[in-house]
């Protein structure tokens, strides 16, 4: 007996016809096409909450303490029909995108130097790590001395919480810019400003993006714990105000109103603002799933 | 245009009626005639603790129309070379001229066709990215940038495209992309660094077939660097064989009588024994120096 070999078999060759019967697409079901939503999802998570939150308040049964949530909707309701909510989300908003745009522009400013200069990178290493960690709010009793009780105070308590999360995620965005699109950007001519904004800003948006995110969470707190700390010897207080004065008044479903907008702005922000931010560019670019 | 007459135009070009002569020694061409200059270039670069010598004087010249192409092993130097020619590496010594001037920074008359797939912005659409250099080098308006990059897409066979992002396409379609780009610069010397390595080998024989009918068609003057001796002899009508370490001129030999025509000829195969030998000789010498 020799080795084992493999039968020799006759060579074939074949016309392809044309498909005739391509194969039909088939559609989803419906129920999984539903929940293919993300809105739906998140609604559906949002309701579980309410419905949690008002059978625990029911179970407590102590308004002062924790109000339910017919009650917090009916207070946010009349704070919104008489216009006091409104107008309080008004002031608090107008303050957050002063502070915020500013603090952007500062953050832009700051990384554009990092990235074009070595002296830039280690100014923007250095004050980065030595203000990052200190909490805004902290700086709020010095900025009062400084710049008086009134607007200036929280905007600059505002920039200051804002321009280091922001200028650091830019930075390392600027960081990950791969190394062949820095050279085709030089190769079409591009330096300077036009190359920071043509090649630069769009390919590290994705870092970009989630600073701002961060830096806008940021802002938020910020102002509403501000808010809280000196808001009655502004005159005109915001959102944190609000909550501040109806729990001086032992208005709990005021107080949860209140707290209530400051989510809900931050859900539209969120929802409305980034996520189509973000559709729009980096999903769609493919850099980003 | 057949077969047949690509191998007459091919062999008729104005490059080779100085064939011999250059065969005899590259850097005693006359420099008035050639189009890109080499000469006597150095080349460096730093790592963290050693500086490597990459080139080592090496000269050549090519003129309007040739495909040139820099053939050798893996680190030796050949995709320094082109970064020099591109302008992003400066020499430690010698000088490239393009059209009698010096070669100092990148710029858009040199557009280099990288071997990354990332080289096209992804923020941009198919047209979008050919339009980019056009539009960053100021060298056309939009309606102008517009209608060459249209052009150069349908030359290309990606006009349907036109409106797709990068993520969406296969590498193949990505590199025919680069090259629309680099088309619609068209640039004094268009520059290729290793363009197919990253594509599978059908896809990479199809593009060496494009590349030769566009070049039938638009007569471009190309710098080509490439590892595959193969590949050097399909595409380039002269190519530089670089010894390793540091890279050194070890020959310049004539290719225009070979195209996908000829692959598997006695030629053919007898040029890239040839070429062979030239190559690991070297790496011999190199070992018992």
């Amino acid at each position: 007996m020799t080795l084992a070999s493999a039968p020799l078999r006759p060579e074939f060759e074949r016309e392809l016809e044309p498909l005739v019967d391509a194969v039909p697409e088939r559609p989803l079901p419906l129920a999984q096409r539903l929940w293919q939503q993300a809105s739906l999802r998140k609604a559906v998570i949002l309701l579980a909450l309410a419905l949690l939150w008002e059978a625990a308040a029911r179970f407590a049964d102590n308004e002062l303490l924790l109000p339910t949530f017919t009650q917090t909707a009916k207070a946010f309701v009349e704070g919104i029909a008489s216009g006091e909510l409104i107008d309080k989300a008004r002031i608090s908003m107008a303050l957050l995108l002063q502070g915020y745009l500013l603090g952007i522009a500062c953050a832009f400013a700051l990384t554009a130097l990092a990235v074009s200069t070595q002296i830039g990178r280690d100014l923007l290493s250095t004050l980065t790590s030595m203000f990052n960690p200190l909490p805004a709010i902290a700086l709020l009793p010095l900025a009062l001395l400084w710049f008086g009780l009134g607007q200036a105070s929280l905007i600059f308590v505002l920039v200051h919480s804002v321009l280091w999360p922001l200028a650091l995620a830019t930075y390392a965005g600027f960081q990950a810019v791969p190394e062949t699109l820095r050279m085709a950007g030089r190769n079409y001519g591009l330096r300077g400003l036009r190359y920071v904004l043509q090649i630069l800003v769009p390919s590290a948006l994705p870092a970009i993006l989630s600073g701002l995110r961060i830096g806008w969470a940021f802002a938020w707190r910020t102002l509403i714990a501000a808010e809280l700390f000196f808001g009655a010897s502004s005159g005109r207080g915001g959102l944190g105000w609000y909550i501040f004065q109806n729990r001086n008044e032992l208005y709990t479903d005021k107080v949860f109103a209140g707290l209530a907008s400051v989510i809900l702005i931050g859900l539209v922000v969120e929802s409305l603002g980034f996520d189509t931010l973000e559709r729009v560019t980096i999903r769609r670019w493919g850099v980003q799933r | 245009m057949s077969p047949a007459a690509n191998v007459l135009t091919r062999a008729a070009l104005p490059g080779d009626a100085s064939s011999p002569a250059r065969q005899a020694d590259a850097a005693a061409a006359p420099a008035g005639q050639a189009l890109l200059q080499v000469d006597g270039l150095t080349l460096e670069y730093a790592t963290h603790d050693r500086v490597v010598c990459a080139t080592h004087r090496v000269g050549f010249a090519v003129h309007r129309a040739e495909r040139f192409v820099l053939l050798g092993a893996s680190g030796c130097g050949k995709s320094s070379l082109l970064k020099a020619v591109a302008g992003f590496l400066k020499p430690r010594e010698g000088e490239i001229r393009l059209d009698g001037e010096a070669v100092r920074e990148p710029g858009p008359d040199r557009i280099v066709v990288f071997q990354e797939f990332d080289q096209l912005p992804p923020w941009k659409t198919v047209l979008g990215n050919v339009m980019f250099p056009l539009l960053a080098s100021k060298r056309a308006d939009r309606s102008d940038a517009r209608e060459r990059a249209l052009d150069a897409l349908h030359k290309v066979g990606l006009a349907d495209f036109a409106d797709a992002y990068p993520h969406t396409l296969s590498g193949g379609m990505k590199q025919r992309v680069a090259i629309a780009r680099a088309l619609a610069m068209q640039p004094k010397v268009l520059l290729m660094d290793e363009p197919f390595a990253a594509l599978d080998a059908l896809t990479r024989r199809r593009m060496q077939e494009e590349l030769l009918s566009l070049w039938d068609e638009v007569r471009f003057t190309l710098l080509f660097v490439t590892h595959s001796i193969e590949e050097a002899l399909v595409v380039g009508d002269r190519i530089l064989v670089l010894s390793p370490r540091p890279g050194r001129v070890r020959a310049e030999l004539n290719a225009h009588d070979f195209g996908l025509h000829s692959l598997g000829s006695p030629a053919f195969q007898a040029q890239a024994r040839r070429i062979h030998g030239l190559l690991f000789d070297d790496d011999k010498q190199g070992i018992s120096a």
